[in-house]
């Protein structure tokens, strides 16, 4: 599904990710724990496309393709998706057109037919209810004046109606209280498919009693420096990642 | 659904015209140039009353005197105004051709990118309720809804018919709001007008439908230079829509409108324009000068104008509709968004002139600029020493797509009374490159987002439009700025 290989990338002049090797198979749970700094969001944006993150060498294949050569909305409509860590506010644009606007253009991609405005209002309606969000959110623009937990929701809820293949959440518990953190990862669980993968970036264990991981993995100065299963975020949450900056120093 | 169609017949009548017109139809045109002789010509040819004609000649004598405006931050070329035709009209209304396939494919492209064959015809199919006057070139060619409307005592007809068909209305109010030496173009427009429209809402009528003018200069090396008049007597009310088109040519054309708007005690007009003239090529050759005066006088208590426009065509925009508010309790209102993109330029704003006492007015202007252009707010706001308790909120804003274009805001403030409030907020600010990245993640292709966001940015203007004319105008925002990034 994902195959990144020896991944060298830098922001201006400097590298931040040195030699990154993951595969994620179909329908995979990883998730990638790291310190602050570490390079997870820039994995992140490096995936999705965004301008002044330069790959400078190794190679990333999605689906037998590579992923490096396309445009941001091409791989969008390929079925990437990014939760970002901090959504961006567009003043004046509800996000209900933002929605559509979104979900019409992946499905042009996509081969798939258009939503009117009736048959994407009842569509959208089916996720919203999991994730709690009222129909008052959706008429506000988008992530403007939104709590850090209507933002995270609102993220989800762009995940579920845009049904990516792979989806990359970014450290999409932060700044949630422990029922929004049961909502958001409750509804990301509703997601999980055996033809959706998730890279889930976090800095805390708790999102993952709700996503319950295949596969974790640790990030330290642009490299994943260990593997393991669910019981590695546990310990990584007891001691800290102290001795991963050692190894990486 | 039988007044629909009517609608759509007489527009597709027009849009005959509209392509056909450029090489082969034959059309009545002044001789070139312009002088007494000139305008006599066009006094003739509307067979006007002798009071007009002299109205005419007095604005052309004056006019001789002024001097052309500079103040504006606007270049462009001398303008020789006698390299000009001051009336062209089409012949005969079945001259057009047969089919659209010698329309220059640029102009059906653009089209096409709207999402329909004929720009005019989307608007008005899918509505219903629209009274249309079409003026091309010099003249008014159609004008739909007349019969049903007069039931209810509404007059909405060409300007140079209410010159004969209601000569009292017309002798009290023309040029009562821009007198003809107002300004160098109003004047030259007073003296060389030739068609546009006439309203008149009586006394406690609801206009029972949306009226609407569509100009559209087609002859070359023509002016046109359209005169509209609407007046809403005691407790009326009317929506009024402009839209204008003009084919793409490698000259320069002068359009200069004058628009009067005459309300009275509790009457209330909303004015809205989608402005969509030739802006020229992305090397700013050709395009339309737009230069325009719109004035609206609230005479009475509680009067109440709003303007509303969506400027994204033309080369050159100069244009500031004002509000006088003499009544007590009137109300003004402002809203604008102006777009320019590639060598466009827009200087454009308001007045708001408080007279009386209670008066409120509100401006809100967006400016989005791209590509080479420039784009200024220009607003005054007078509060006069009868103004007591009178309040203005102006807010501006510029949005700058890219790194070679410009913003800049202009506010006039000038408070006589102690007692009135004025408020003033201005931000400029670019499209972030977080929200374009944004989007794009979300599979909105780049131009795509700009549009969307710039539409974001407008938001409080657009919802000001009539329905039906805002999707158009959405589509709008999305064809000025192609080519604005990447
Ligand atoms: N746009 C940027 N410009 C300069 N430095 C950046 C930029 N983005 C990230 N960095 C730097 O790259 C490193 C990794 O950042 P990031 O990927 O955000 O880490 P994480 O998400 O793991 O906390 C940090 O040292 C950060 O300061
Ligand atoms: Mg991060």
């Amino acid at each position: 599904m994902l195959e990144i290989k020896n991944l060298h990338a830098r922001v201006g002049e400097v590298e931040i990710l040195k030699g990154l090797d993951l595969t994620i198979g179909s329908g995979e749970v990883h998730a990638i724990m790291g310190p602050n700094g570490a390079g997870k969001s820039t994995l992140s944006y490096v995936l999705s496309g965004r301008e002044g993150y330069e790959v400078t060498s190794g190679t990333v294949l999605y689906q037998g393709k590579n992923l490096l050569d396309m445009e941001p909305e091409k791989r969008a409509g390929e079925g990437v998706f990014l939760a970002f860590q901090y959504p961006v506010e567009i003043p004046g644009v509800s996000t209900m057109n933002f929605l559509k606007a979104s979900v019409n253009s992946v499905r042009r991609y996509r081969g798939q037919s258009e939503f009117d405005a009736m048959d994407f209002l009842k569509f959208v309606r089916r996720q919203t209810k999991v994730l709690n969000i009222g129909d008052d959110m959706l008429k506000r623009a988008v992530n403007v004046g939104f709590s850090g937990g209507e933002k995270k929701r609102a993220e989800v809820l762009q995940m579920a109606v845009l049904e990516p293949t792979l989806a990359l959440l970014d450290e999409t518990d932060s700044g949630l209280d422990v029922d929004a953190l049961r909502i958001v990862g409750e509804g990301v669980t509703a997601l999980r498919s055996p033809e959706r993968s998730m890279l889930v970036i976090t800095h805390y264990q708790r999102l993952l009693d709700y996503i319950v991981p295949d596969v974790v993995h640790v990030l330290a100065d642009g490299k994943i420096v260990d593997t393991g299963d669910k019981e590695l975020a546990i310990k990584l949450e007891k001691n800290g990642y102290a001795r991963y900056a050692e190894a990486a120093a | 659904m039988v007044a629909v169609t009517e609608t759509v017949d007489q527009v597709e009548l027009v849009e005959k015209y509209k392509y056909g017109f450029v090489t082969d139809i034959e059309s009545d045109q002044a001789p070139k140039g312009l002088n007494e002789g000139i305008i006599r010509f066009i006094s003739a040819k509307k067979e006007e009353p002798s009071w007009l004609l002299d109205w005419r000649l007095k604005a052309y004598a004056h006019w001789l005197t002024m001097k052309e405006p500079n103040w504006a931050k606007v270049g462009y070329p001398p303008i020789d105004y006698q390299d000009s035709y001051y009336y062209s009209a089409p012949k005969s209304m079945d001259d057009g051709p047969d089919s659209l396939g010698d329309v220059d494919p640029e102009i059906l492209d653009t089209y096409k990118k709207l999402g329909i064959p004929l720009h005019e015809q989307e608007v008005l199919a899918g509505v219903k309720n629209v009274a249309v006057d079409a003026v091309f070139d010099s003249v008014s060619v159609a004008t739909t809804f007349k019969e049903a409307l007069s039931k209810e005592g509404v007059i909405f007809c060409p300007i140079s018919e209410a010159v004969k068909e209601h000569p009292d209305l017309v002798k009290q109010y023309l040029g009562s709001v821009v007198p003809y030496s107002d300004n160098y173009f109003a004047t030259l427009n007073s003296a060389v007008f030739t068609d546009g429209s006439f309203v008149y809402i009586p006394k406690g009528v609801n206009c029972p439908m949306e009226l609407s003018t569509y100009f559209r200069i087609n002859a070359s090396n023509t002016g046109q230079f359209e005169r509209t008049l609407i007046i809403a007597d005691a407790g009326s009310k009317v929506s009024y829509l402009e839209g204008c088109t003009a084919p793409m040519r490698d000259e320069n054309q002068l359009h200069a409108a004058v628009v009067e708007l005459v309300i009275l005690d509790d009457a209330d007009i909303k004015y809205s324009t989608v402005q969509n003239w030739y802006p020229g090529d992305e090397n700013g050759v050709g395009g339309i000068y737009n230069f325009v005066t719109k004035r609206a006088a609230c005479r009475g208590r509680n009067a109440k104008v709003s303007w509303t426009q969506v400027e994204t065509g033309s080369a050159i925009t100069w244009k500031y509709p004002s509000c006088i508010l003499q009544g007590d309790h009137s109300v003004g209102e402002f809203y604008s968004v102006a777009i320019t993109n590639n060598h466009q330029q827009a200087d454009t704003g308001t007045k708001m002139i408080h007279l009386g006492k209670n008066t409120s007015s509100k401006i809100i202007a967006k400016g989005i600029s791209a590509g080479k252009s420039q784009s200024t707010y220009r607003g005054l706001v007078k509060m006069m020493p009868k103004a007591e308790g009178s309040r203005n909120y102006t807010q501006c804003d510029s949005l700058l797509i890219g790194k070679e274009c410009g913003a800049h805001t202009v506010p006039y403030i000038e408070s006589r009374n102690k007692s009135a409030k004025i408020e003033h907020e201005a931000t400029t600010s670019k499209i972030a490159d977080d929200q374009l990245f944004y989007c794009r993640q979300r599979g909105i292709s780049e131009e795509d987002a700009v549009a969307l966001i710039v539409n974001g940015f407008c938001r409080d203007v657009m919802q000001e439009l009539p329905m039906e004319f805002a999707v158009e105008a959405q589509k709008l925002v999305g064809i000025s700025l192609e080519g604005s990034v990447g």
